[in-house]
């Protein structure tokens, strides 16, 4: 394979992701619209971050909101400080553009990724998810006590119409914010694919994958996990500075365990060993969390369900179950192979709905029909024994379809 | 001052009691299967939510035997078709299956029981006193914690150490697949013992719900500081897991009741600060939900293995 076609090969995707970037604002014209998909925009770059510690360096972190958090609240103070520099009409803020604020947000994060993450990469694994986990609940629960930095329970607000305007971007309606939220994605996007390409980025994986091994050549694994930390810490942090322009508020929420499992949710979801894994994740999840909450109470759980499923039938997430389809393809050998995996799909659909229709009727239980049940046209009455029998034979068949799908796959391995 | 330490001694004590009641059994499953399960805390959050919803109809005693073995099976079933699944993906693939499921069983708690805190407490005549010190009543509830509590203990010690099934548990903690090959079903011990340390989650939510709160963030207040338990005494360590758990009990319930600010003891040292700027004034109380996860770092950074672990995790 020459060289030229391998970079041609290398090249294609990204020209097609900003082919579909500057398609968007010509389709799409409600502010509504965009204001989803400029949270998708921050949760794609957050969900990546991630990835380059748990997917490819194999770090899970419960702590990544951390440096999301500050990220964000490094942001969103300096552009009270180019508000008030431009207020008074001199100083050096004054000239400081709000598109720039992410690169705030990546040093800040980075920052204090450097300043706890030596001792945290000592080891992988168990250890390093407790130790993160830590972190996150001591960063959130400290916040509460300097309100000064971190503005308390009601968090730090600010104006993001200030400063200088670039591209002709006054960033006042979600469809302007968007030209910012896709320059930066695009731009964060290709340099974590580009860090996955690099030596240390290569070594990350050999960390994940034969830490001993590496040890033996001679690499030290706990130099090379403090690097990745640090990235991940600052791509995280870029990820919170494009949050504090969007939302031009940042409460410790952000910095809280919930904001960490979003990132291991969408990441999961998506897939962990493929790249583009965490943009499908976060773009479902995301998807999930704002269509479905207006129609049921129990988005959040619906959320929560399709991440058990995926980890229990497609560990490799949805991104990774395209991919396997796809090398099948190349090999040959879909025909063989596609049974076993439609058979998992159905146990999924099977489990699914029978959960969908036990949520709905305990939902019914105790708060009545919700908007979801009604727009499905459910109509079952939970105090009849036949409900619940039907439920209960929608998760059985699904567990024998898996069963059946289990042996399958033994069988044509 | 002596009535604070008094009473602060003996509700550090009932804490530390509550967390080792919960953290017991995290040790148990971590030693055995290598899952850290980070669902435990919302075991321990079912079995206060059953035991208020059985209360209601069968009364309270009844309910505080019949929660528990109810979340056993619930946790039997769990291990049997959601972990034994994923067992085979690796431990990462186990502790996203027991986050996804901590998660999944706080927002079923939510919808079903509301987000606000049921009204689940202790019969009326448990709440009488059952001593007074300088002036203070000590609630018979409490001490009827502190006896059930350690007789689980004996309980948990007997079995572990003087039954049949003790023997096993404790072989496969070492030697599983050994356990295996002489003929007994290690799969059904595992789902045994995972169950097991769901009751033991379970007993500590039904005793400790009427005396914390009953509420859908009692699970997520909680489970945290118990992983802190665990890794502060060890990882697999039952009782190095008993200390950290007195430990932090005792920290926690000092810093709450002790009313002094940084500023305080900086200045009783003979530093000479503001008492009341903002880094300064910041009381001891406030700090106190952060102890564990500080002690946590610290353990780590100074003694990874914690401290009665064998092993670093």
């Amino acid at each position: 394979m020459s060289k030229r076609f391998s970079s041609w090969r290398l090249g294609m995707p990204w020209v097609a992701v900003l082919m579909v970037l500057l398609l968007i604002p010509v389709v799409v014209a409600s502010n509504g619209t965009f204001s989803i998909i400029n949270v998708i925009a921050i949760h794609i770059v957050f969900a990546l971050s991630y990835n380059m510690l748990l997917g490819q360096g194999g770090m899970l972190s419960f702590g990544h909101a951390v440096f999301f958090g500050l990220g964000a609240y490094a942001a969103i103070h300096v552009m009270n400080l180019i508000g008030d520099a431009s207020y008074e009409g001199h100083g050096l803020w004054a000239h400081f553009p709000v598109f720039l604020l992410p690169l705030i947000g990546f040093f800040a994060g980075a920052l204090a990724a450097t300043v706890v993450g030596w001792p945290f990469s000592r080891r992988a694994g168990t250890a390093f998810a407790m130790i993160t986990l830590g972190l996150g609940e001591l960063v959130a629960a400290g916040s509460q006590m300097f309100p000064s930095v971190f503005g308390g329970e009601a968090g730090v607000f600010s104006n993001r119409m200030v400063g200088p305007i670039w591209f002709g971007l006054e960033l006042a309606q979600p469809a302007q914010v968007y030209g910012f939220m896709a320059f930066w994605t695009f731009v964060a996007a290709l340099a974590m694919w580009a860090f996955t390409r690099t030596p240390l980025g290569r070594m990350s994986n050999a960390v994940r994958d034969n830490p001993d091994r590496l040890q033996f050549i001679g690499y030290q694994q706990r130099n090379i996990r403090f690097l990745v930390f640090i990235a991940a810490g600052g791509f995280g942090g870029l990820a919170g500075g494009m949050a504090a322009v969007n939302y031009e508020i940042v409460t410790p929420e952000s910095l809280g365990l919930l904001t960490s499992g979003l990132a291991l949710l969408m990441a999961a979801v998506g897939g962990l060993g493929v790249f583009y894994g965490p943009v499908v994740g976060a773009v479902l999840v995301t998807l999930m969390n704002s269509l479905l909450s207006d129609y049921t109470d129990a988005s959040v759980l619906y959320v929560g369900v399709v991440f058990l499923l995926v980890v229990m039938f497609a560990p490799s997430g949805v991104a990774g179950g395209f991919e396997q389809v796809r090398l099948a393809w190349r090999r040959g050998d879909l025909g063989v192979r596609l049974p076993g995996w439609l058979s998992s799909a159905l146990a999924v659909v099977l489990y699914s709905s029978g959960l969908v229709a036990t949520v709905e009727l305990i939902y019914q239980i105790s708060h009545g029909k919700d908007k979801l049940a009604r727009s499905l046209g459910f109509e079952a009455d939970p105090a009849s024994p036949l409900v619940w029998l039907v439920i209960a034979a929608l998760l059985a068949a699904g567990y024998g379809v898996s069963k059946a799908g289990k042996r399958y796959r033994e069988v044509n391995a | 001052m002596l009535e604070v330490i008094v009473f602060s001694t003996l509700n550090g004590v009932l804490y530390g009691l509550l967390l080792f009641m919960l953290s017991s059994g995290l040790t148990l499953i971590f030693s055995m299967m290598g899952v850290l399960n980070f669902a435990h805390a919302s075991f321990y959050m079912l079995g206060a939510y059953f035991a208020y919803a059985l209360g209601l109809h069968v009364g309270f005693w009844p309910a505080l035997l019949l929660s528990p073995v109810l979340v056993a099976a619930l946790g039997a079933m769990v291990e049997r078709f959601g972990l034994r699944r994923v067992h085979e993906h690796g431990h990462v693939a186990e502790l996203l299956f027991t986050f996804g499921l901590a998660y999944v069983i706080d927002e079923l708690v939510h919808l079903i029981w509301g987000s606000i805190p049921v009204s689940y407490s202790a019969p009326e005549y448990m709440r009488a006193p059952l001593f007074s010190l300088f002036g203070t009543d000590y609630s018979i509830y409490r001490g009827v914690i502190i006896v059930i509590a350690v007789l689980m203990f004996v309980m948990l010690w007997y079995l572990l150490k003087k039954t049949r099934v003790g023997m096993l548990v404790r072989a496969a903690l070492t030697h599983g697949s050994m356990v295996g090959h002489l003929g007994h079903n290690v799969p059904r011990l595992f789902m045994g013992v995972f169950a097991f340390g769901c009751a033991l989650a379970a007993l500590a939510g039904v005793i400790g719900g009427p005396l914390l709160s009953t509420e859908p963030g009692m699970a997520q207040a909680l489970g945290p500081v118990v992983f802190v338990v665990v890794v502060v005494g060890g990882m697999g360590s039952l009782i190095g897991a008993f200390y950290a758990s007195l430990l932090i009990g005792l920290i926690q319930t000092f810093f709450v009741a002790l009313d002094v600010s940084i500023g305080d003891i900086l200045n009783s040292l003979g530093w000479a600060v503001d008492p009341y700027g903002e880094v300064t004034g910041i009381t001891l109380a406030a700090i106190a939900p952060m102890t564990p996860f500080i002690l946590l770092v610290l353990i780590l950074i100074f003694r990874p293995r914690g401290l009665m672990g064998e092993l670093e995790p």
